[in-house]
């Protein structure tokens, strides 16, 4: 047998994305929500989709969770129908969600004893993540002990240790104050380039988008479909410095033009 | 960050620091004083009015008795109140699971609550006798509904972000009830625990009232026939002890079950 350079078909096939969505749409009685989105998102991808408030950015998450059926369109998984959908997805939410009953530690195992994983093989499988995630000092603290940016941390390692397929953000960094968020936004980037998650983020903050994303999808306000796909051309790793480097000012410049453009469609319609 | 279930009102605003009680037992020994005063100098008669003085000293000179009728009334009282948590527990549970319960229990709970204990009491003695059960079932009856209605409000205050969360991670709803409904209402069940425990001990004694062969209630009712008013103030006032004495157990309990939530407030108010 002899070996030939791998063929187009075969090349697609290798990166059959983690997660495609062609053609979504749902509607929530006569309000129509989403109007036929299509995305997909590459294994070891961060893709983001970007969107005015309101516009049914976190409609797409809870689809994707289960929590709500499209009326039509397909969602693939791996390249099959999404079956059991928590299975397959970790979901980080707006607000962190901690319980305030439980230490750092039993918070971020929590995902973990859902699944019916022992509580110590959970601890386990999570302390030696806790110091990348900044908080082995606070493994026993309970989460009004944490900072803001502490606690939106342990929400990812909670997300994050789950090991579903696709990580789903949903405005991880919404509710944190402005410098803490970007202190936060660099974090993130700096590991997720150490473990490159299959990540969709959900965000309506464009310079967030820039900075994290490999590609964005521009959405409309409701019904929401997609306006722009753009590739972010930065390289990695990226830092705060290069904020005001000329691709990521275009890349700025490009997507606030198209989430414009898909604000002025959607008010003359 | 807000905790989620602040529970308003009894568990509130409390003078911290050590000096908390002295306003209290001032007032008290004010009280005390004026009556002494009173008792001592008016010249009425011990039977109607006895001095404090005289109160203690004849519930110390009496306090086998005073002990072993305590002890009857204060079993009679956890037993019934440890009865009144588990069934307040088990149908909150039963409420929260399914509407149809809801709306088949809750009249049903609440004309529980509207039985006359003067017609209650004696009709419970009928059916069970003079022993520890009748007033069991009496101070379980009186106090399960706070606990229950603690529970409930309790439930209804669970984040609705956490039970997204647990959906997501593909919790069943007995799993999302027990990791996030219970534990929210825990600091709601501790505020009901204290509304029913104010009670539980006066209800116990009642219940001795309708019938019994040991008790403060039958202390009280024995020392009255006689005229010892001087050992009824006494009853009375381990009556007082104990449930004051049960208020702070709640509280040492809350201290134990759910440490963070004090420290939590505690932060929050800083």
């Amino acid at each position: 047998m002899t070996t030939r350079p791998p063929i187009a078909s075969e090349r697609a096939d290798r990166e059959a994305p983690k997660l495609r969505l062609e053609g979504v749409r749902h509607a929530y009685r006569e309000l129509e929500v989403l109007d036929g989105v299509s995305l997909r998102l590459g294994a070891g991808e961060l893709v983001t989709i970007l969107g005015p408030s309101g516009c049914g950015k976190s409609t797409i998450f809870a689809i994707l969770t289960g929590a709500t059926a499209p009326t039509s369109g397909s969602v693939l998984v791996d390249n099959a129908p999404l079956g059991r959908a928590t299975e397959r997805f970790a979901v980080m939410p707006q607000s962190d969600a901690l319980l305030p009953w439980r230490r750092v530690i039993d918070n971020v195992t929590l995902g973990l004893e859902v699944q019916g994983v022992s509580r110590r093989e959970a601890r386990e499988r999570v302390t030696p993540l806790l110091a990348t995630f900044g908080l082995d000092q606070f493994a026993r603290a309970y989460p009004f002990q944490l900072s803001g940016g502490m606690r939106q941390r342990a929400a990812l390692l909670r997300t994050v240790v789950q090991d579903r397929g696709v990580l789903l953000l949903d405005e991880p960094f919404g509710a944190l104050d402005a410098l803490t968020r970007t202190d936060m936004q660099e974090w993130l980037e700096s590991v997720w380039d150490t473990f490159r998650w299959s990540v969709l983020l959900i965000t309506h903050d464009i310079r967030e988008a820039v900075f994290l994303s490999d590609r964005v999808y521009v959405l409309s306000p409701r019904p929401a479909r997609v306006v722009a796909e753009v590739t972010v051309p930065l390289p990695r790793p990226r830092r705060m410095a290069q904020l005001s480097s000329p691709d990521f000012v275009r890349t700025e410049h490009e997507l606030r033009q198209a989430l414009s453009a898909g604000r002025a469609d959607a008010t003359q319609t | 960050m807000s905790v989620h279930g602040h529970v308003p009102g009894l568990s509130g605003r409390r003078p911290a620091g050590r000096w908390a009680w002295v306003p209290a037992l001032a007032i008290i020994a004010v009280g005390i004083g004026a009556w002494q005063l009173y008792a001592t100098r008016s010249g009425v008669s011990p039977q109607i009015l006895p001095s404090p003085a005289r109160v203690l000293q004849a519930g110390w000179i009496n306090r086998g008795a005073l002990w072993t009728n305590t002890l009857a009334t204060l079993k009679e009282t956890v037993f019934g109140f440890g009865l009144a948590i588990v069934v307040g527990f088990v149908l909150s549970a039963v409420i929260d699971a399914s509407g149809v319960l809801r709306n088949a229990l809750m009249p049903l709970l609440i004309g529980s609550q509207t039985l006359p204990l003067v017609a209650i009491a004696p009709l419970v003695i009928i059916w069970f006798g003079f022993g520890l059960m009748p007033k069991v079932l009496l101070v379980a009856l009186l106090s399960f509904f706070p606990i229950t209605v603690a529970f409930l409000e309790g439930y209804q205050s669970t984040d609705p972000d956490v039970e997204r969360l647990l959906a997501s991670m593909g919790a069943s709803r007995w799993r999302v009830f027990r990791s996030a409904r219970v534990p929210t209402a825990m600091p709601f069940f501790f505020a009901g625990l204290r509304i029913a425990i104010t009670y539980s001990v006066v209800v116990a004694i009642f219940a001795e009232y309708a019938g019994a062969t040991a008790g403060l209630g039958v202390y009280i009712q024995e020392e009255t026939h006689v005229f010892r008013t001087d050992l009824v103030f006494a009853a009375v006032l381990v009556t007082t002890l104990i449930t004051v004495g049960l208020f702070a157990a709640t509280y040492l309990l809350e201290r134990i079950m759910i440490p963070w939530y004090r420290m939590s407030r505690q932060t929050a108010r800083r």
